[in-house]
């Protein structure tokens, strides 16, 4: 689950870590009031930030910097409302309903901090590094060694001695060496309180005054997690967060939205995804993932249909069932179900392999409705395919 | 011969009162392993559709003997079962439940390094060595005996696989399903090593999926020490990045994880790997042809 960077510095301050002061707004009165507020107590500047779950707002116009309450005022009513575009939203964007106005710091040095998951060594680690404000990925691509890492030893922490050695590899100053001791063991404290799978600071900056401040804050939850930490889960904002998708989540079912005409329907995830390779394959191109999972009853299967079918690029179905657990009857029982109750006109292609097979054929057979029976995946495709026209 | 499991294999059930754990430890009985009791907390001394339940793994070891474990325990407390059974020295410890929260996998895994247990999964669908063992939620009936071990990280993807080598008359040695999350207990070099070594194994089809960079280094395993052939086939070719697809293990972050990477490093250590889904089964059968007339 991803929150937004407001959400996240709110997180952080609790755990010690130095946040610029700011607040979030919604409208230009409330702007205006968190301006005049950081300007009278001292702040030379304030800066105007769009709250989007995507990185790359600095570039799209969703970061601005006023040197009044007047002028935050007057940016705030502008980015209110509007679509961001970066390179990670997608070409559609996103509409800004929430912005978070901060003070502005009198910048240093740009530097990175992060925490993930290192699969490989199955243990959090830790990163840093001097190319703050860059994305890491371009980072790791082009200076692999610029990337400083330190494992964490899970229950124990980050240890104060790794978190120096970090320090001093950044160039940190020794009169800032504590405070930054302070920061990254903070840091990792939260990460693994509220069972983060991502954290990144970037930038992570020092201010000409010594001070060190997470500038930007990025944090995501693990979803498997997010049953011990129901305070998190009230963060989520389903406004960021695709209309079908959400709508899936309510059932349990796995779906994903792309941008073929090919809507397909699987049991299991990697089953899920290579019927989408050999949709791709045979010509055409799908128009989602969907994992119905191991134990779809003929309620999720109803849900499964109406999600798909609410996808007006959907041009024809791949429903593709290898019933290891979930018997192939119960499956087309639902199908056939499913397809009555939401008067399907669209060509079904059916695929279905496994347990109880024969007698799944034979509902479908005697159900009168027009399914378009395929033997093997390759088979399914390129019927789908054609179905589709594509 | 077969791999990790098979007639000898005595095994309980963690969670076997629960839905799961009582379907599929019917399941498995049927198929003819041998199921030699039960894990719940609490219904120590009573039975379960026949089966001894106890309190604890320790004491399920101590009475029966037993040298694996399947874990059906629910997501929060699945993690401390694989310790559980590490600790009583259980050899082989295979969780099928889905959906551990990642930094208790990462406890768990730790715990491991101090313990000899071998464990499989989580979120996968078990081991099978047809004819012999079945220690899983897989559909025992579409598999049959033979010369080809398989090793996945998809339940469903593997089936289809099984499936196509049967209807070609292809038996399997070995079937391990190691899921589908980001910290798993056996990865595909540890597969890949033992099939190696197994007599019965003559060729191994290695199913993997976007995420992460286990296939490339078990290609690198496959390409100085693999002495069978290899037949691989990679899911998610069509995936976009940074979405995770179903499995928590599966997905592109910072343009890595990518099929194509995959499939170009599994090439280059000469794996047979196909692009279509549909051609494992055929393929299989072309490795195995080459392999007897060289």
């Amino acid at each position: 689950m991803k929150i937004h960077e407001y959400q996240a510095k709110a997180i952080l301050k609790k755990y010690g870590v130095a946040v610029p002061r700011g607040e979030m707004v919604e409208n230009r009165d409330q702007a205006e009031a968190a301006a005049k507020s950081l300007f009278d107590s001292g702040a030379s500047g304030v800066v105007v930030k769009a709250q989007i779950h995507a990185g790359g707002r600095g570039k799209g116009g969703g970061v601005k910097i006023a040197k009044s309450v007047e002028e935050a005022a007057d940016l705030a009513a502008k980015m209110l409302g509007m679509t961001l575009i970066t390179h990670q939203t997608g070409p559609e964007g996103r509409v800004v309903r929430r912005l978070l106005i901060e003070e502005t710091l009198p910048i240093e040095k740009e530097l990175y901090l992060g925490i993930v998951i290192d699969r490989a060594e199955a243990k959090p680690v830790f990163m840093a590094s001097k190319a703050g404000g860059m994305e890491i990925e371009q980072v790791a691509e082009e200076n692999p060694d610029a990337i400083l890492k330190e494992y964490v030893t899970p229950g124990m922490g980050l240890e104060p001695f790794q978190a120096r050695k970090l320090a001093f590899k950044l160039g940190l100053k020794p009169q800032q060496i504590n405070q930054a001791v302070q920061f990254m063991t903070g840091l990792y404290k939260a990460f693994e309180d509220t069972d983060s799978s991502l954290m990144e600071i970037n930038p992570f900056i020092t201010c000409a005054d010594g001070r060190l401040f997470a500038l930007d804050a990025k944090m995501n939850f693990d979803d498997s997690a997010l049953f011990r930490h129901p305070e998190l889960k009230e963060l989520r904002d389903v406004t960021e967060e695709d209309p079908l998708e959400v709508e899936a989540s309510k059932y349990s079912l796995n779906y994903i939205k792309l941008d073929g005409n090919v809507g397909c329907m699987v049991n299991g995830a990697g089953l899920a995804m290579a019927t989408m390779d050999i949709i791709k394959y045979a010509g055409g191109l799908p128009a989602n993932f969907l994992d119905v999972g191991g134990g779809a009853n003929v309620e999720q299967v109803t849900h499964a249909f109406e999600i798909l079918l609410s996808d007006k690029n959907v041009k024809a179905v791949l429903i593709n069932i290898f019933g290891g657990i979930l018997r192939v009857d119960t499956l087309a029982r639902g199908v056939v179900e499913a397809a009555n109750k939401t008067q399907i006109q669209l060509p079904i292609v059916l695929r279905l392999e496994g347990t109880n097979v024969e007698q799944g054929r034979e509902i479908l057979k005697q159900s009168g409705l027009n399914f378009i029976v395929a033997e093997t995946m390759k088979d399914a495709a390129e019927k789908v395919v054609a179905a589709a026209g594509s | 011969m077969s791999i990790l499991v098979d007639k000898s294999t005595r095994v309980i059930v963690q969670g076997l009162t629960g839905r799961e754990g009582t379907f599929h430890a019917k399941a498995c009985a049927e198929y003819g392993t041998k199921i030699v009791g039960g894990v719940t907390p609490g219904k120590g001394g009573t039975t379960h559709e026949g089966f001894p339940v106890f309190n604890t793994v320790q004491e399920a070891v101590d009475k029966t003997g037993a040298d694996a474990s399947v874990i059906f325990v629910p997501p929060p407390f699945a993690a401390d079962a694989i310790m559980e059974a590490a600790d009583a020295e259980i050899e082989l410890v295979i969780c099928i439940t889905e959906g551990i929260p990642v930094l208790d996998m990462v406890r768990a895994w730790e715990f491991l390094q101090t313990r000899r247990a071998r464990l499989i999964g989580p979120n996968c669908p078990g081991i099978i060595s047809p004819g012999k063992c079945k220690i899983g939620i897989m559909p025992g009936h579409i598999h049959r005996e033979g010369p080809v071990g398989i090793v996945s990280r998809s339940g469903t993807l593997t089936y289809e696989a099984v499936h196509q080598l049967t209807t070609r008359g292809i038996g399997q040695s070995t079937a391990i399903g190691i899921g589908g999350d980001p910290i798993i207990g056996t990865n595909f070099l540890d597969a890949l090593d033992l099939f190696n070594r197994d007599p019965q194994t003559e060729a191994v089809v290695m199913i993997g999926e976007i995420g992460g960079n286990a296939e490339e280094t078990a290609a690198e395993f496959v390409k100085t020490r693999m002495k069978k052939p290899v037949v691989g086939f990679i899911a998610g070719q069509t995936a976009p990045p940074g979405r995770r697809m179903g499995h928590a293990g599966a997905i592109i972050s910072g343009g890595h994880g990518t099929a194509s990477e995959k499939i170009k490093a599994m090439q280059a250590a000469g794996i047979r790997v196909c692009k279509s889904p549909a051609e494992i089964g055929e393929t299989v059968a072309a490795a195995m042809a080459a392999k007897v007339s060289a």
